[in-house]
């Protein structure tokens, strides 16, 4: 398949007569758009369409067979791993348009929704049940549950409640031969192997998602949100360390470093402390026994790690003010500085402070800033490197910067990526974890799905000779919003 | 013996060791499957070990049947062609420990209680309370897919299984995910093999995330004389701020056989007839905490019973929480052990529909004059016991049918059935695996792909798979 060739403009015809003149782009300006996602990865496709419904999925994918050209779906494009770009350019499947919450079965907890569904619309919709979709990534409010499915997102509450995996029940998917599958069921334990589970999280290489099915989850009675502040980094991570060895499970426990910490305060003003070397930001839920006894022991762990101060919330104004801290973090380092690079690396929770101690070396050697703002509950880590785009060499060094803190993951026994994917990002760092048969098994397994590669290619798996795509943005993004 | 594996002894052997190799016929005995016995077992000491014997069965065309300790082996389907049995009890090391992580890697062999001893010493455990447990491996306990009443707060092994490492049809050892509590990086191709009955591959090594032993548990017992009461209880409880740890419908006759003394062979903990009142049903509800949310739970329970009409219902004394949880979640093998001949039905619907399932399954057995027992979660999840007094013919031609009319009203009710247990005589006659699937085609590509000489477990999954 040759890269990026200029689509055939009976290509397009078809598409516009299947889908409608106003349901296809292909100049290059309403394309523009879509070559991004949250990532620093840019990538154009040749065309993007948006389907209405599940057999406009499935005439899409019969013209790509057609033609020859490639495929790869998108939500809102929040993703943060070039998960959604077209790679090798082709048809970019947005499913903006096939965005209604089919079926919500309060009694049973469960809904039924299309891939377009924006994750926190469909809490706003049940709330009033006293349910949610308990995955709650930062960028909740645009990004989509199709997206959440293909990622297997994560956010801050997936500490106590599980990452999307664990709430999907059954997929339809349309795969890239045109067949449309189904997958799982709303009644517990299907008999046969876990397709369900096999296809949440291949970030969109085996099919193209058109329903959800999806548990929902009870409301605490009870929520108490604690921020506590310190003046040494050290005394913040240990915190962690002993809150998951006395075997308290909070809600969400995430860290802000000193210099995030001020980045925040100046944009989002939550009241966060701007001389603190670190705050926790620290939820327990549950029952009101469960929650108020969760949180005094939180308490009593801070003091004994010489927090300077733990506050906790009175109401649900001042909570929500904190919340709005932490999940408007990115914008308000994109004040700052417009391009930067996330990393996602996962650590043992007990190796914490080594971890951050190392990052904070790694930041000096080489001469960067970096920020940290991460799931510190799940020892999921969100380094933040700021660097100037218009610097090739900058960027390249930043890069190795990174990878010289993923290298420090792996060692201490982590893992590259914990919520955002590995798409196009990451697919060179495949190697340090996993052999050449593990990889060649896994993308065996995506052959069986997605036979002629026609279906997102160029993702998670490192290909050596890429179509010499551009690493940096040209132009300055606004801040990506991670979970 | 089959020429193949006669000669492929010494082959075994110089894997294994000679003292590793089985195949006198008594000492094989043990490892037969609905009464095919295999010509040899091999115990790998190691992955390695391991993995080379299934590269030599792929070349020498040997099908083979991993197993631990061979507790649950009657499911299933025989295997079409069953060379060697693949015994993994030796691998039964603890690989790695962190407390403070709250993870474990444990190979495949161990036994759930080695592993719940380990664990407790540190406070922690596998929220794996699955039937056999005293003797249970947990690879065949990921392998078989059984549940555990802890699902209803804790969720399955899919929930908190982390990573894995893997034996592939050709002898690769293979793995996926990690050890961490959060993470995206590939192919969660581990979920596959949970539930998957040795078909996919042999689980060599299992990366799990622990969790805190629960503080003071405690159960509470409402019973009802109306299902649909009980059934209201559930549903209220549902709506509810609890969180209980478990909770199930107990059938009538379940108490009955609790107390029995069959029971008390498989349950060591002590159990007396006032636990359970011996009519209606039971909803038995586990919880956990501190003395406020004791009392709180306490509280909430028996309101929340009242308002649905309960008959009686109590917390129960300290004393007798391990005796009745142990009964729940050894169901399998006290109703194994409550009729020469037990069919067990799993069947699983949304929970509102639970009810009307089971009471149209007692209704179409009462009136063939069946004896049944049934358990059913909260979560939406009932195990049906037909407990035949004979193992007659007779008895298996009606009881196949009954079996596979239940099946039909399940699927027919948006559920999943399968048939969990049956004399192996019956199996033929019986829709063991349920109705056919619509993901099924799927299911052979990625049998085909990861076992493409049909070396494990020929036959044994849904679809012949």
């Amino acid at each position: 398949m040759r890269c990026n060739r200029p689509l055939n403009s009976r290509l397009i015809n078809e598409l516009q007569k299947l889908l409608g003149a106003d349901a296809v782009l292909y100049r290059s300006e309403d394309l523009l758009l879509y070559e991004y996602d949250g990532s620093v990865e840019v990538a154009r496709p040749n065309c993007v369409v948006f389907p209405k419904s599940m057999e406009d999925v499935v005439g899409i994918v019969r013209l790509a067979n057609r033609f020859e050209t490639p495929l790869v779906g998108r939500g809102a494009g929040t993703g943060l791993s070039g998960g959604a770009l077209a790679r090798k350019g082709g048809i970019q499947v947005v499913f903006s348009k096939m965005n209604r919450i089919l079926e919500v079965d309060a009694a049973n907890q469960r809904a039924r929704v299309q891939p377009g569904v924006v994750n926190s619309d469909l809490s706003a919709a049940v709330a009033s049940l006293g349910l949610h979709f308990a995955p709650d990534p930062s960028s909740q409010k645009a990004c989509t549950i199709g997206g959440n499915v293909s990622e297997n997102s994560g956010g801050p509450h997936t500490l106590a409640y599980g990452v999307t995996a664990n709430h999907v029940l059954a997929l339809k998917a349309v795969l890239p031969s045109g067949e449309i599958v189904s997958l799982g069921s709303g009644a517990l334990d299907p008999p046969g192997y876990d397709l369900t589970g096999l296809f949440v999280g291949s970030e969109g290489t085996f099919a193209l998602v058109t329903e959800v099915s999806v548990k929902l989850i009870r409301l605490p009675e009870t929520v108490k949100t604690l921020l506590a502040i310190y003046d040494a980094v050290d005394d913040a991570t240990e915190t962690v360390v002993e809150i998951t060895a006395r075997g308290i499970t909070p809600a969400a426990c995430e860290m802000l470093d000193g210099w995030t910490l001020r980045a925040v305060e100046d944009y989002v003003h939550a009241g966060f402390p701007t001389d603190g070397a670190a705050v926790l930001l620290i939820e327990v839920d549950g029952l009101r026994e469960v929650a108020e006894a969760a949180a005094k022991d939180v308490v009593d762990v801070c003091h004994l790690h010489n927090a300077r101060e733990v506050r906790v919330a009175r109401d649900a104004a001042e909570r929500d003010l904190l919340w709005k801290g932490r999940k408007n973090a990115f914008g308000a380092i994109g004040r700052i500085c417009t391009t930067y690079y996330v990393q996602d690396g996962v650590i043992p929770r007990t190796k914490l402070p080594a971890t951050l101690r190392r990052i904070a070396e790694i930041g000096l050697k080489n001469g960067f800033q970096i920020g940290n703002i991460f799931h510190a509950g799940d020892g999921n880590l969100h380094p933040i490197i700021l660097f100037d785009a218009r610097d090739e060499s900058q960027f390249r060094r930043t890069v190795a910067t990174a990878d010289e803190i993923i290298a420090f993951c792996i060692e201490m026994g982590g893992s590259i990526t914990g919520e955002h994917g590995v798409g196009m990002e990451k697919d060179r760092l495949m190697p340090l974890l996993f052999t050449e048969s593990d990889l060649r098994l896994m993308s065996g397994v995506r052959d069986i799905f997605n036979p002629r590669g026609l279906l997102n290619p160029g993702k998670i798996f490192p290909s050596g000779k890429g179509c010499g795509e551009i690493h940096v943005n040209p132009i300055p993004v606004a801040g990506a919003i991670p979970a | 013996m089959s020429q193949a594996a006669g000669a492929s002894f010494s082959r075994l052997a110089s894997i294994a060791g000679p003292s590793h190799v089985l195949e006198d016929p008594s000492l094989l005995a043990p490892y037969a499957i609905d009464g095919v016995v295999p010509s040899s077992a091999v115990r790998p000491g190691t992955a390695v070990e391991a993995a080379e014997i299934v590269k030599l069965a792929a070349v020498e065309k040997l099908s083979l049947v991993p197993s631990g300790s061979r507790t649950k082996l009657a499911m299933g389907m025989p295997p079409q062609k069953y060379d060697m049995a693949l015994d993994l009890s030796r691998l039964d090391r603890i690989v790695a420990y962190d407390p403070g992580d709250l993870t474990l890697s444990v190979e495949a062999g161990a036994t759930l209680a080695g592993i719940g001893a380990a664990l407790a010493a540190h406070g922690q455990f596998l929220p794996l309370a699955v039937p056999f447990q005293k003797s249970a491996s947990i690879g065949g306990t990921l392998a078989s897919g059984v549940d555990s009443p802890l699902r209803q707060f804790y969720g399955t092994a899919r929930d908190f299984v982390l990573g894995m490492e893997f034996i592939t049809g050709d002898g690769t050892i293979a793995k996926s995910g990690g050890r961490v509590v959060k993470n995206v990086t590939g192919y969660d191709l581990h979920k596959l093999m949970l539930g998957s009955m040795g078909t996919l591959g042999v689980m060599t090594q299992i990366h799990f995330r622990t969790f805190p032993l629960p503080r003071s548990p405690r159960a509470f017992v409402a019973s009802f004389e109306r299902p649909e009461n009980a059934w209201q209880m559930r549903q209220a409880i549902a709506e509810s701020p609890l969180r209980p740890l478990t909770l199930d419908i107990l059938l009538p006759g379940v108490p009955k056989l609790f107390a029995s003394s069959a029971a008390s062979r498989r349950v060591d903990e002590p159990y007396d007839a006032q636990t359970l009142a011996s009519a209606g049903w039971s909803v038995t509800v586990g919880f956990a905490g501190s003395d406020k949310v004791l009392d709180r739970y306490a509280a909430e329970l028996n309101r929340l019973a009242e308002q649905a009409g309960a008959a009686s219902a109590a917390t129960l004394s300290e004393d007798r929480v391990p005796g009745a949880f142990g009964r729940k979640r050894e169901f399998i093998p006290i109703v194994l052990d409550a009729s020469p001949a037990t069919v067990i039905l799993k069947l699983s619907t949304l929970p509102s529909r639970m009810n009307d399932v089971l009471a149209n399954a007692g209704n179409l057995l009462a009136a063939e004059g069946v004896h049944w027992a049934a358990i059913a979660r909260g979560a939406g999840v009932g195990y049906l016991a037909l407990l035949p007094n004979d193992r007659t013919e007779a008895t298996g031609v009606k009881l196949a049918k009954l079996a596979n009319q239940i099946l039909e009203t399940t699927a027919a009710a948006e559920g999943n059935a399968t048939i969990l247990w049956c004399p192996s005589e019956w199996k033929s006659w019986m829709k063991i695996w349920g109705a056919d699937r619509a993901d099924f085609e799927q299911m052979k590509k990625l049998k085909a792909f990861f076992d493409p000489g049909g070396v494990f477990s020929p036959g044994r999954f849904v679809g012949g798979v």
